[in-house]
């Protein structure tokens, strides 16, 4: 089995590589082959792995392949680790990427850089597949660190474009620094166990650490790093800008996979949150104040990706708060759930891109619903999830993400935030869909259904229904949750929320555009659009400081004193160069003067 | 006899390159090759020694001045000699286009800095160690005064002066520890091991400590006392920027390994904290320069400041970890930011200028060369995978357990590499349009040299393991100082929070 595992994150790998290195030599043809050839393989054996997991009884993997290095006091090993997180999420990667892939050979067809764009979506596979099956801290964070690379590299895929690079380093930066606390919580697992495997030192600490502050601070800088990468406040900034990148890769990496990447990270660490009771109170603050912050501005976007960059993080908000009520399985499934049919808005989104010429803005679409049918079912499947209409897939796992964090907690702040945010879903769903498909057309589209691009959203489709009959072998991973009893009427109200939302929608828009348009132009939905100011926060709080500090230092202030000694040498050298003047009638001068200066003082 | 040899190799070529050059044009570069690959096959034979020193030479020089030859290979030198060999070779062979005039000369300049490396890398007197020092220093200059760019007088003054002064205080130093050691015990000794014995009051190690302390603090180099580096290292040529980052600079760190510390146990660890505290500020601060430059080698040379006050902090951090990282980091950013040096080169050579203003778009003309840069910008932020990364983490890991709010900041820098570097990029390699069409990408040979680079950047980053094992003898002994041993138990100061 431990080859099976290794070659699951090698296979993209090696492709990666090769398309690297001889991807501009190759056509068209052989790179698409290698590029989709490598993750189909890939989720081949994930499958492989996958069901010889499910029938061993659920027993986690622990693979020990080589040493990675062994310093004075840290022992650190390219260790990989199966179990049922890691075969949700291998089996989400592998499987969503698959479809991604394909869709992007359509996609991408024609483009100068094709191969270069393969290389970079096959090493992303490789990294995440890495984060998500490595044992040990520091292979962890390589693939941590490896999927921030390349979503800097796709980001900035058409480089030409300055705002493109600029969006990719934001996202790098920002996620950065959510990086550096989880740095700092590593360094503090070294200190403390001389070693950074991941199930040794969750045991550890598990046993050591109960009634100290260790596994807070811990837990507090883990949650750093998570909420960098999944985009959560405070650090949600980067992602509504990362959509500069192609649409394939929004779909992949900013929606299905690397987004949810610190959602895993918490969820692998549960037995360090779990001593921390006040982070975990933390999590669910953060994500439900993100969900409905970020639900609100998708509200009141324009731009069609920016539409589903918040709905992305709204509904990361939603893993995070159930992460943080202690319902960790429905935040996994949710994660899944939310991968199927996020993947499947975005790529249809791509659909409608193409066929308008690469038009997003909203406001010039309108009345697609005839031109482009299949575009409309499969955004209408989308959207349903979305919204969480009931019997789609986003139906199962938000209601068990509410009902099971109402179970656990009750329904205190966050409960209710939650639950706004679940209309405002449903509420930006609608319009999403609305503005695409009805309405009068104003944009011409040319309907583009190559079939590579149609059949990985049929597949999609499926999965946003019905994806929630996969089973996830999650028991043996969390500590079961005690089971509490929720009344009907709570049940009732979640199970109706977002039909509130739809309702209340249709009947905005049959009777009253006039308070839509009103609303719209508003302060409120400016402030709104702007993603509730915290650019602009953050702009003057941080990146102008920093900009003014390196233009007034340019010339390094440390430099001053030596400059100085220069001058004062130079400026003596020539006041006393000009005392030797040459002149007899100077020196005599002088002669005279030192004389009878030195009389004067010695009498 | 071997580390005679090693010593003799470069010199010869020295002495002889403008004899060769009459034979043939580029007699005096293959003459260079020959020699660092000669030392390259010397460092195989010397491989694997046990014991404290796995070669020594002894013989006496000045005997009624206690001055002695005396030559000792350890891991640690071992390490910096290859780097010194690898380096010194890469040096070679990107000159030879770039270096058109006196080609012999500057051959003969550039081999008797590595000869002058090497002796301080071996050196265990301490007069001999300071004969070196000054040996490796003059060619250096004459490289940036002569084959220099625009500003090169200025910078070969700066740097000549600089590292003038704070070898003096050097010299004062040895000088100091030299009577020390004739008032206890009647001789006058330079001998490293004989001053290792000595009983030293503490107020005079504490001064005799900051005399080396200053000297190896400015190669370093420590901001506030960087500020020699950015002007020698934008003006030399590119193999006098790759010679100055990827070897001297880690002389200065050599220096305090192998005499600061182990010389004044305790007063160094007296001064730690304010030397960790240094070494953040330089990582801090380089970073910070770095940011704000226009011109590409600039950039560069700004971002040796950040790395090695990762350096300074790893060495003072004084704890296993942190000092097998602060090794890591002396190879690592040898290999990083000499690769960069090489590839602002090359475009220079290409476009003529260096400025950041004026460059951009690259990505399209030259793909490969492109591919490259990124790859060593990624070097130079501590990608994971690569050999930066495991140097920083252990540096960082390693400071940790002595002061957490001070490695706190210092992981800060980490954002800051992220600024600097991806700024290089974006700026160099992306956007619009570029200065003029028609530039030729990679040449065989430069693939060779970059190539080998980003290999050595990958293989230590992924099996640094040779490394840290080579390191943790030497390191290991100089941990078992007596002085040493007091070093407080880590405690991370928690109180109540929330």
């Amino acid at each position: 089995m431990a080859a099976l595992l290794l070659w699951i994150p090698l296979m993209p790998l090696l492709s990666s590589l090769l398309l690297l290195l001889a991807g501009a030599r190759l056509g068209e043809r052989p790179v698409a082959l290698l590029g989709v050839g490598s993750v189909a393989l890939s989720a081949l054996f994930s499958l492989a792995a996958i069901l010889s997991f499910s029938a061993s009884d659920g027993v986690a993997w622990g693979i020990e392949t080589l040493p990675w290095f062994s310093a004075l006091g840290l022992e650190v090993g390219f260790s990989l680790h199966f179990d049922g997180l890691s075969a949700v999420m291998v089996g989400v990667i592998t499987g969503v990427g698959l479809l991604i892939h394909l869709y992007s050979v359509a996609y991408m067809a024609g483009d100068a850089d094709f191969a270069r764009f393969f290389a970079y979506l096959n090493l992303f596979v490789a990294m995440m597949l890495i984060l998500v099956l490595a044992g040990d801290f520091l292979l962890l964070y390589l693939g941590w660190e490896g999927v921030g690379l390349c979503s800097f590299l796709l980001i900035g895929f058409w480089y030409r474009q300055p705002e493109n690079g600029y969006a990719a380093r934001k996202a790098f930066v920002v996620t950065r620094i959510g990086d550096v606390a989880l740095a700092l919580g590593l360094l503090i697992l070294v200190q403390q166990f001389g070693m950074l495997n991941i199930q040794d030192s969750v045991d550890q600490a598990r046993q050591l650490w109960p009634g100290s502050d260790l596994a807070g601070w811990v837990a507090l800088l883990l949650l750093g790093g998570a909420v960098g990468k999944s985009a959560q406040l405070p650090l949600q900034t980067w992602l509504p800008d990362a959509m500069a990148g192609p649409t394939p890769v929004s779909a992949l990496i900013h929606a299905a996979t690397m987004v949810t990447a610190g959602v895993y990270l918490i969820a692998r660490t549960q037995g360090i949150f779990m001593l921390a009771p006040q982070v975990l109170q933390l999590v669910a603050l953060v994500g439900a104040m993100t969900l409905f912050l970020a639900a609100c501005s998708a509200l009141v976007q324009h731009d069609l990706k920016r539409i589903l960059a918040y709905s992305t993080i709204s509904q990361i908000g939603y893993m995070f708060f159930a992460l943080g009520t202690g319902a960790f399985s429905a935040a996994v499934f949710h994660l899944m759930t939310h991968a199927f049919f996020k993947a499947l808005l975005f790529l249809a989104a791509g659909q409608v891109i193409m066929s308008l010429h690469h038009e997003q803005d909203t406001r010039r679409m309108g009345g697609l619903l005839r031109p482009m049918p299949f575009s409309a079912l499969c955004f209408a499947i989308g959207c349903a999830a979305l919204a969480a209409l009931p019997l789609t897939s986003g139906f199962y796992s938000k209601d068990a993400i509410l009902l099971q964090a109402y179970a656990q907690g009750g329904a205190g702040f966050a409960w209710w935030l939650a639950l706004a945010g679940a209309l405002v879903t449903a509420l930006y769903s609608l319009r999403l869909f609305v503005r695409l498909f009805l309405g009068d057309c104003r944009t011409l589209p040319e309907p583009d259904n190559r079939p590579l691009l149609c059949w990985p959203l049929g597949i999609l489709c499926l999965l946003a229904l019905f994806g929630a009959l996969i089973p996830q072998p999650l028991h043996d991973v969390f500590s079961a949750a005690p089971q509490a009893h929720v009344p009907l009427p709570v049940h009732l109200l979640v199970l109706a929320m977002p039909v509130i939302g739809l309702v209340a929608g249709i009947w905005l828009l049959l009777r009253h555009r006039d308070w839509r348009q009103a609303f719209a132009t508003g302060a409120l939905a400016r402030w709104w659009r702007a993603g509730w100011g915290f650019d602009v926060l953050y702009d003057w709080l941080l990146v102008r400081p920093l900009l003014w500090l390196a233009r007034v230092n340019r010339r390094d202030l440390a430099d001053l004193p030596v400059q100085l000694l220069v001058w004062t040498s130079r400026i003596c050298h020539q006041g006393l160069s000009r005392l030797q003047s040459g002149r007899l009638r100077h020196y005599a001068v002088g002669i005279v003067g030192g004389a009878v200066l030195i009389l004067a003082v010695v009498l | 006899m071997i580390l005679v040899w090693l010593l003799l190799l470069p010199l010869l070529a020295a002495l002889f390159a403008p004899q060769v050059e009459h034979w043939r044009a580029d007699g005096s570069r293959w003459l260079s090759l020959t020699a660092l690959g000669l030392q390259a096959l010397l460092l195989l034979a010397a491989a694997g020694g046990g014991g404290d020193w796995w070669l020594e030479s002894r013989a006496d020089w000045l005997p009624r001045l206690g001055i002695g030859w005396h030559l000792g290979l350890d891991g640690l030198s071992y390490l910096l000699l290859w780097l010194t060999v690898a380096l010194g070779a890469v040096s070679v062979l990107i000159s030879w286009r770039e270096i058109r005039q006196r080609v012999a000369f500057f051959h003969c300049n550039l081999m008797l800095s590595v000869a002058g490396i090497v002796g301080v890398f071996l050196a265990l007197d301490l007069f001999l160690f300071f004969v070196f020092w000054e040996l490796m220093l003059i060619p250096m200059v004459l490289l940036i005064a002569i084959w220099g760019h625009d500003n090169r007088r200025y910078a070969a003054t700066k740097f000549f002066i600089f590292t003038q002064a704070s070898s003096l205080l050097m010299l004062i130093a040895i000088l100091g520890l030299a009577f020390a050691h004739q008032s206890q015990t009647g001789t006058l000794s330079f001998d490293r091991d004989a001053l290792l014995r000595l009983e030293l009051a503490p107020g005079l190690a504490y001064w005799l400590m900051l005399g080396f302390f200053v000297a190896f603090a400015v190669k370093l180099p420590m901001v506030p006392l960087h500020t020699w580096l950015p002007d020698a290292h934008t003006e030399a040529p590119t193999a006098g920027s790759v010679l100055l980052a990827a070897i001297l600079l880690k002389t200065g760190a050599y220096g305090l390994l192998r005499f600061s510390l182990p010389l004044f146990p305790a007063a160094s660890a007296d001064f730690s904290p304010v030397a960790m505290a240094l070494g953040v500020a330089g990582i801090l601060y380089g970073a910070k320069l770095a940011f704000a430059q226009d011109d590409m080698k600039r950039l560069v040379a700004y971002t040796s400041v950040s790395h090695m006050g990762f350096v300074l902090l790893g060495i003072y951090a004084l704890n296993g970890m942190a000092l097998q990282g602060a090794v890591m980091q002396m190879l690592a950013h040898g290999f990083s930011t000499a690769a960069l040096f090489i590839v602002v080169g090359m475009l220079q050579e290409r476009w003529h200028t260096r400025d950041l203003r004026q460059l951009g778009g690259l990505w399209t003309q030259l793909p490969r060369l492109s591919g490259f840069t990124l790859l060593f910008a990624l070097a130079s932020l501590g990608l994971p995978g690569l050999a930066n990364f495991i140097a920083e983490f252990l540096i960082l890991a390693g400071a940790f357990q002595r002061s957490w709010p001070l490695t706190a900041v210092a992981a800060l820098g980490l954002v800051g590499a992220a600024l600097y570097a991806l700024l290089l990029v974006q700026r160099g390699l992306w956007g619009g349009g570029a200065p003029a069409p028609g530039r030729h990408d990679c040449s065989r040979r430069e693939w060779l040299v970059l190539g080998a680079l980003a290999l050595a950047l990958f293989w230590f980053g992924l099996h640094p393991q040779p490394v840290l094992d080579l390191v943790r003898e030497p390191l290991v002994q100089l941990l078992d100082a007596p002085h040493h041993a007091a070093e407080s138990p880590p405690r991370l100061p928690v109180g109540s929070w929330l």
